[in-house]
């Protein structure tokens, strides 16, 4: 498709949707649609036809708004009034109402303060296109930035922007993406690939997922900019099969995409050329680990290998690979669209541009929320997350999951940005971040993120295969009561071991739990073994019955 | 080897060393005379990584490195002893023993086992994690070998021999963390393999009880390792 032709297709989606005097956004993310938004979007369906209002009012499936725990949602547009959530009993009211005031019984209270404090960049069309349409993306910009990097851009204009932006991968480690780009750019193979990540194998977290259920051509659109920027010119999708609505969505995308000349030979009218292939994922959380990926998209068992060499210089099949997160490759378009001082605009000075977290836990409002880096804790958990559910107090925030730690109440006030966090032993991770107050115990805590680690070990290894099943239980006796003081110290030094001598990520952090609750609850860990009590109420013997002694 | 592989001068436990910029740390120190344990490196096999005892502390960094799969650079400072070193190596070594059931004294590789005689050269005397005792099987369907799981280690050599020399990979490892297992095919009785060349290979590289020949006696089943770097050596040259 030439630049023109984007054009052409703009200007008709522009005139159709000139003619919509109301447009009903209903979300089809696999959040809504496990409480049945498919049936919800169907009612809207037969009763704006019913009404005949078919000629004015269209209705449209959208990807996720955010407020998770509020869903099904629905959004009106003029008036971005947020329903939620919503019956197949209320679609008529909701029809009737389209010229009139608002339901005020079905407006999503969250959806208010949920929305202030964000900061949208990654999430921009999510819940705003209909993630099965590609006229619906190019309507709204989509494809710009790519077409114009082909046309006025030379590969390492492109690179230069994303220096600029100063973007860090999004999947935990943080490493500049620019740099990235620059080492497979300057190696010297004729063959590269670009593999975007989405394996997304933290417990409790749904940040890929979302976006490639919402917005999957974007991610589509940041691969080949990256291809066009290292001169690859096949990429891989590797996505876990538990995924199947972002997998068939992808797939769609992709096929729409080279239908349109912007995927495959002859992009946008110039002889680059880049095809993408999803591959699926069994579902191991060592198949995110980079080497790992590789291994299992060539058809191998998913197991690490010793970095370096790292995948940027032998990648897959012994080539050059570039591999990113699904969010940061969503970030490369609006960063072309836009430049990259424009991005560095918003952040830190080491964190630039927006994070996207999966909020869950004891937190009032829970979904999916962006925000700018540098946003502090408290204003994530009190005010974007409305606080703590029934008065209770706050006691810490578990951030990046099995790789992370839990952060106590004092550090609430400390900016969100990769640095503050791994300065108090967590990390940012990913972007799970859950939320937990008094009736929490960290011990337990602790052995859930162990007991995950252990399972998740692939076994390569010697201090990771063994080690983190030790851990797991000796973490297990404490919380029933037969723990000792001398267990503490066996703990430390199995932490130690793996931090020091692991072969990949998982082995190297799976100790981090247990080192942040050491350190800032070592108190419950001494409640448990020499008072034989759970503070929280929550390990076996804060019944009083002590299974062990 | 290649030819154009420039020459680097490094450090090694204080001595100055002089080497190949293609060889590896251990390699380099073996040729040096100085001893780095490892359990799952061997000469002639692709280098894993798995048992971490061959670490290494590098003078500019923190960080320990695998000194199997790490090149000798310009200038660097390598330290293959010390007293962190030991104490992981030993910690690392009471985690073999605590992870399957290693009773020495009724082991037929007694005496000529690789883990045994590492546990008396670097100085453990004891365990001091709890053992799993994990109930693991013993494979004696084929008609000339045996596959003692609770002797295993991992370390992955004989499935490595089997598919890079023999040519066979009749052996992998199935499973993940602790319960992964080696397997011969698809996890089928060793005996009923039809793709097992019974060439024994995989018998004369593992440094544990853990493979052993039937009806041999114990001293006559000394593992025999030489014969990797030969084998690769004439292959190459025949290229
Ligand atoms: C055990 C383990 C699991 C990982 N899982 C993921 C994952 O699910 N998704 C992801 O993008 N990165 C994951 N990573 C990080 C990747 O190895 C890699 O750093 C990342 O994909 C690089 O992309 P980025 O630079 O855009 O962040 C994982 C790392 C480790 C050690
Ligand atoms: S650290 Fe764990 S997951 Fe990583 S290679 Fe070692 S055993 Fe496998
Ligand atoms: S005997 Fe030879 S072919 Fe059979 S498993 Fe051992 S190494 Fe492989
Ligand atoms: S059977 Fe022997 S060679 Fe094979 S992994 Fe186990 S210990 Fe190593």
């Amino acid at each position: 498709m030439h630049p023109d032709e984007l054009l052409d297709l703009i200007d008709k989606e522009n005139e159709a949707r000139s003619r919509w005097k109301h447009t009903i956004h209903i979300c089809t993310a696999a959040g809504c649609l496990s409480c049945r938004s498919d049936a919800l979007k169907e009612a809207f369906d037969k009763e704006v036809a019913a009404k005949g209002l078919a000629e004015v009012c269209a209705v449209k499936g959208v990807g996720c708004m955010g407020t998770c725990n509020a869903g099904p949602m629905v959004r009106i547009e003029p008036g971005g009034i947020h329903y939620g959530p919503v019956a197949p009993e209320d679609v008529s009211e909701i029809v009737m109402s389209l010229d009139g005031d608002p339901i005020s019984r079905l407006l999503c209270k969250e959806s208010a303060v949920f929305s202030s404090r964000q900061h949208k960049i990654v999430l921009e069309n999510s819940g705003i296109v209909d993630p099965e349409r590609i006229e619906d993306y190019i309507a709204s910009g989509g494809y710009t930035a790519l077409s114009t990097a082909l046309a006025t851009m030379s590969p390492s204009d492109v690179i230069a922007h994303v220096v600029q932006s100063g973007l860090r991968g999004r999947g935990g480690a943080g490493y500049p993406t620019g740099l990235k780009w620059t080492t497979v750019a300057k190696t010297g193979s004729r063959r590269k690939y670009v593999v975007c990540n989405a394996d997304e194998g933290d417990p409790g977290a749904f940040m890929d997922r979302s976006v490639l259920e919402s917005d999957p051509h974007r991610v589509l659109e940041g691969m080949a900019i990256a291809a066009y920027a290292v001169s690859a010119f096949h990429g891989y999708l590797y996505v876990r099969a538990e995924y199947p609505l972002a997998i068939k969505r992808l797939a769609k995308a992709i096929r729409d995409a080279e239908r349109h000349g912007l995927l495959g030979n002859n992009i946008c009218g110039t002889t680059f050329k880049f095809g993408v292939q999803i591959r699926l994922g069994a579902g191991a959380f060592v198949c995110g680990e980079e080497t790992s990926l590789i291994s299992s998209i060539e058809g191998n068992r998913g197991a690490p290998r010793p970095r370096p060499p790292y995948p940027a210089e032998y990648g897959l099949w012994g080539h050059p690979t570039l591999i990113n997160n699904v969010e940061t490759f969503a970030n490369i378009p609006p960063i072309i669209r836009n430049g990259g001082a424009w991005f560095a605009k918003t952040g830190t000075e080491k964190s630039k541009g927006t994070k996207v977290f999966a909020i869950a836990g004891r937190v009032n409002n829970t979904g999916l929320i962006e925000v700018p880096f540098g946003i502090t804790l408290r204003e994530i958990v009190f005010d974007i997350g409305g606080g703590i559910p029934e008065g209770r107090n706050f006691k810490a925030v578990q951030t990046g999951g099995p790789s992370g730690g839990c952060i106590p109440a004092e550090f609430l006030d400390m900016p969100v940005d990769y640095e503050s966090l791994a300065s108090v032993g967590s990390i940012l991770g990913s972007g799970g971040l859950i939320v937990m107050d008094d009736t929490s115990c960290m011990v337990d805590v602790a052995k859930y993120f162990m007991e995950f680690s252990r399972s998740e070990s692939c076994g390569k290894c010697l201090p990771c295969r063994t080690g983190t099943p030790q851990m797991y239980h000796i973490l297990g006796r404490i919380s029933e009561g037969g723990g000792t003081r001398y267990d503490v110290q066996l703990l430390e030094e199995l932490c130690d071991l793996l931090k020091n001598t692991s072969l990949c990520g998982l082995g190297l952090s799976a100790p981090n739990p247990v080192v942040s609750t050491l350190r800032y609850f070592k108190d419950e860990y001494e409640a448990h073994i020499l008072d034989k009590t759970c503070p929280a109420g929550v390990c076996a013997m804060a019944s009083g019955r002590m299974v062990r002694q | 080897m290649n030819e154009s592989a420039r020459i680097v001068t490094f450090k090694m436990d204080g001595r100055e060393i002089g080497a190949r910029e293609d060889e590896t740390i251990l390699q380099v120190a073996t040729d040096n005379g100085i001893f780095i344990p490892t359990l799952c490196y061997l000469e002639g096999l692709s280098a894993m990584g798995g048992c971490r005892l061959c670490m290494v502390e590098v003078k500019e960094t923190s960080k320990l490195v695998p000194s199997c799969v790490t090149y000798a650079r310009e200038g660097m400072e390598v330290i293959t002893n010390s007293e962190r070193l030991a104490k992981y190596r030993i910690m690392l070594l009471e985690l073999f023993f605590a992870e399957r059931n290693h009773i020495c004294a009724i082991c037929v590789a007694n005496g000529r086992c690789e883990l045994q005689n590492l546990t008396v050269n670097l100085g453990m005397t004891h365990v001091h994690f709890p053992y799993f005792y994990p109930r693991v099987p013993v494979d004696a369907s084929h008609e000339r070998f045996v596959l003692d799981h609770n002797r295993c280690i991992l370390c992955t050599r004989c499935v490595r021999v089997c598919a890079e020399i023999e040519g066979a990979h009749t052996l992998d490892v199935m499973t993940r963390g602790m319960d992964s297992r080696i397997i011969t095919d698809l996890n089928q009785a060793w005996g009923s393999s039809v793709t097992c060349t019974r060439c024994g290979k995989c018998v004369n590289v593992c440094p544990t009880g853990a493979l052993s020949e039937k009806g041999k006696a114990v001293a006559d089943i000394a593992v025999k390792k030489q014969f990797l770097p030969y084998l690769t050596r004439m292959r190459r040259g025949k290229q």
